[in-house]
């Protein structure tokens, strides 16, 4: 059954295969990762120097916001999707997503969102310079008049996600091989299905919360307005019952694409894979009764800090199991050091320091002292950045070879590593002592005291983001041309995805294949 | 026709659907409400209950006396002048006590105002009851007028031994936007 991919643009529009829909996802969030960078970098550069040096302060607000919105949203989530859409059915011997018309939509409504809310930068008053959380009275009462059009866009984004979730949820539950049984499918099934199930329960949260906004904006609502009855802190409180398990929706699938790749490169298969599901689930449990600790100092009972501190810390525990399995199943392994490994020991350690400073962070009483400085800054970008970017990379140097039937060039890969690997310690680790030092979050000017450790953080940042500009062009050439990849790639990987030729063809497993 | 699909992707993602449907449900219609329950059981943020129906029969407490403070606050820029007669007074758990607050619109445009209060520490929020209060409902002045609001308040004889201050602030907010043109005339009398 030759049925090939049709010819021109109309492929990409109307396309209902998930390898393209996977393409165009992680194409469309590298795309969003560069703009997300270069805001960021805008940022470094304002911060370069203590005094107003380039921006004035509303854009330097513009950036930080758009910048957190468009990596939270438009680089990190649709990534993790289009790795999805690429691997899971390739994974569970399906020959494609449950619901492939659905799939094509999902994508397709992504980019006008993001240019809707790119195109705030543009209008009147300028975009949303409230910070990606969105606190109101700050973005209701004193709001921008565009954010009418963040409003709409991120409800975009939920339809978006919801629907991607919807899919994936079907396919692992009812496109599986036979065989396929569920404590047989790849960890990356695995926490895909898990992190489907909290955007489900999450998204429409974001939706609701982003409504009452708009409500209260247009409609003369009071959720949010003391002066109608409403309450601030409410809005706190919803958007952190979406916002800590979106933290896990943005490293539940990352601990997935890691659990793929250390087994290859270690030549052992996982250590205690059962407790590893057991674990994902137990995180995802637990992130829906933790979100205060982002509140800790709006004024809560002590029996409520207690309460969320101690949850907090729970949540270590089913972290710790992971992060021990990784370690022992890299011990006495046969290690190779290829750049996916390097990716992902670098996860390993990495996000270990984000999740220590994360712990600290769960202490109520030190969060008074540490609340909205550098600390969580750096905390919160030592998990996403050697969590979830990281992983993606790993992810997309592991399957290229898949994907392009092309071997990526070793050197420049692991070049690539090393180069981001200095700039994230460069750039992140100063922020740790900045932030105990004092400096606040999200402000265009600092103390002279703070003067060193930004200048440090700043040049670590354009290391950081011209390794990222190599990365680009390392996967363009791997497209192009390279060494043939074989069926395997690797050493003995395991998966069905290694057992499809290289380039996997448009349509894979259209027999279901005999799952072992 | 039959409702419900026998194909089992398209009955899984329609209870899937639903549970969205349900979750944004829960956010804008549960949530909120939830809230205040919580807020007003517990006292947290400060809230104060509504009008009190004095049922507690129980004798003065003269054994100790509590120091209320009050305070006036302007929300933004509402422009009335807004301060209680008195800053602070002591009172005996149980006995019912006036205060008034000072009200003045000296803009030329007639105004409706809501007060909303807030008490602190927080765990003194639900002994504080208010038997009569300028809260209840908005406010309006006309240009220039001037009012005095009545505010009757008891501690609570059950009131945690360790409290002895209470402080209670009023934020008072601009609400003459929403009212529709003829409420605003009906409510300020003026024709």
């Amino acid at each position: 059954m030759a049925h090939g991919p049709a010819k021109g643009f109309s492929r990409w529009l109307f396309t209902t295969n998930h390898k393209d829909i996977g393409s165009m996802y992680l194409w469309f969030s590298f795309a969003m990762f560069i703009i997300g960078g270069m805001f960021a970098l805008v940022v470094r550069a304002e911060l370069f120097e203590p005094g107003m040096q380039i921006v004035d302060p509303n854009f330097f607000n513009q950036m930080t916001t758009l910048h957190g919105l468009i990596m939270v949203f438009g680089a990190v989530m649709p990534a993790f999707v289009g790795l999805a859409n690429w691997m899971i059915p390739m994974m569970i011997g399906a020959p494609d997503m449950a619901l492939p018309r659905m799939n094509n939509w999902s994508f397709w409504i992504l980019p006008f969102a993001f240019f809707m809310l790119l195109s705030t930068l543009f209008m009147e008053g300028g975009g949303p310079n409230f910070g990606w959380t969105f606190y109101a009275p700050l973005s209701t009462t004193y709001a921008p008049p565009s954010v009418t059009f963040f409003i709409f866009s991120i409800h975009i984004m939920g339809v978006s996600s919801i629907m991607g979730a919807i899919n994936i949820i079907a396919t692992v539950l009812n496109m599986r091989a036979p065989g396929m049984t569920l404590m047989k499918m790849p960890m990356f099934v695995w926490t895909w299905l898990i992190t489907a199930y909290l955007l489900i329960l999450v998204m429409p949260v974001l939706a609701g919360v982003v409504t009452m906004m708009l409500m209260d904006i247009h409609f003369g609502t009071s959720f949010f307005d003391a002066a109608g009855g409403g309450d601030p802190v409410l809005f706190q409180h919803v958007f952190w019952f979406f916002g800590h398990p979106e933290v896990y929706i943005m490293i539940l699938p990352a601990f997935g694409i890691v659990s793929a790749i250390i087994p290859t490169f270690a030549r052992k298969p996982l250590f205690g894979y059962a407790s590893m599901v057991y674990a994902t689930a137990a995180i995802g449990l637990l992130s829906f009764i933790v979100w205060a600790h982002h509140m800790f100092t709006v004024g809560m009972p002590v029996a409520g800090e207690l309460f969320f501190m101690y949850a907090t810390m729970l949540i270590a525990v089913p972290t710790g199991v992971k992060v021990f399995n990784w370690v022992a199943t890299m011990f006495k392994g046969a290690m190779t050091f290829e750049t996916p490994m390097l990716f992902s020991i670098a996860f390993v350690i990495l996000f270990t320091i984000g999740g220590m400073s994360g712990l600290m962070l769960a202490i109520a009483p030190a969060d008074f002292q540490y609340h909205d400085t550098y600390f969580v800054v750096a905390h919160f970008h030592y998990v996403l950045v050697p969590g979830a970017i990281f992983s993606i990379t790993a992810g997309v140097y592991y399957w290229l070879p898949k994907w392009t039937g092309h071997m990526y060039n070793e050197v420049l890969g692991k070049t690539h590593f090393w180069l981001a690997f200095v700039g994230l310690n460069v750039t992140f680790f100063p922020m740790h002592f900045s932030g105990l030092a004092g400096m606040p979050r999200r402000i265009p000017d600092y103390h002279m005291m703070f003067a060193d450790w930004n200048m440090i953080s700043s040049v670590g940042a354009l290391l950081f983001g011209g390794a990222q500009i190599l990365f680009l062009y390392i996967v363009i050439a791997t497209v192009v041309r390279g060494k043939k990849a074989t069926m395997e790639v690797w050493e003995n990987p395991e998966g069905l995805e290694w057992t499809v030729p290289s380039p996997a063809p448009y349509h894979t497993f259209i027999t279901p294949p005999d799952v072992k | 026709m039959k409702l419900w699909p026998a194909n089992a992707t398209a009955a899984l993602s329609i209870k899937l659907g639903a549970t969205g449907v349900l979750m944004f449900v829960f956010a804008v219609w549960v949530l909120p409400p939830i809230y205040d329950v919580f807020c007003q059981v517990t006292g947290l943020n400060g809230k104060t209950g509504g009008r009190y129906e004095a049922v507690d029969m129980r004798e003065v407490d003269t054994s100790r006396s509590i120091t209320v403070q009050f305070i006036a606050v302007n929300n933004e820029e509402m422009p009335w002048q807004f301060k209680p007669s008195v800053r602070s007074i002591k009172v005996h758990p149980g006995e019912q006590t006036r205060v008034d607050y000072l009200a003045v619109n000296p803009t030329n445009r007639d105004m409706i105002a809501q007060a909303i209060p807030s008490v602190v520490p927080f765990k003194a929020s639900t002994y504080f009851h208010k038997t009569e209060c300028f809260c209840f409902e908005q406010q309006p002045l006309q240009a220039g007028e001037s009012a005095e609001m009545p505010m009757l308040f008891i501690v609570d004889q059950d009131l945690p031994p360790e409290v002895h201050t209470i402080t209670l602030s009023y934020t008072l907010f601009d609400v003459t936007d929403r009212f529709g043109e003829q409420e605003q005339v009906s409510m300020t009398g003026n024709l």
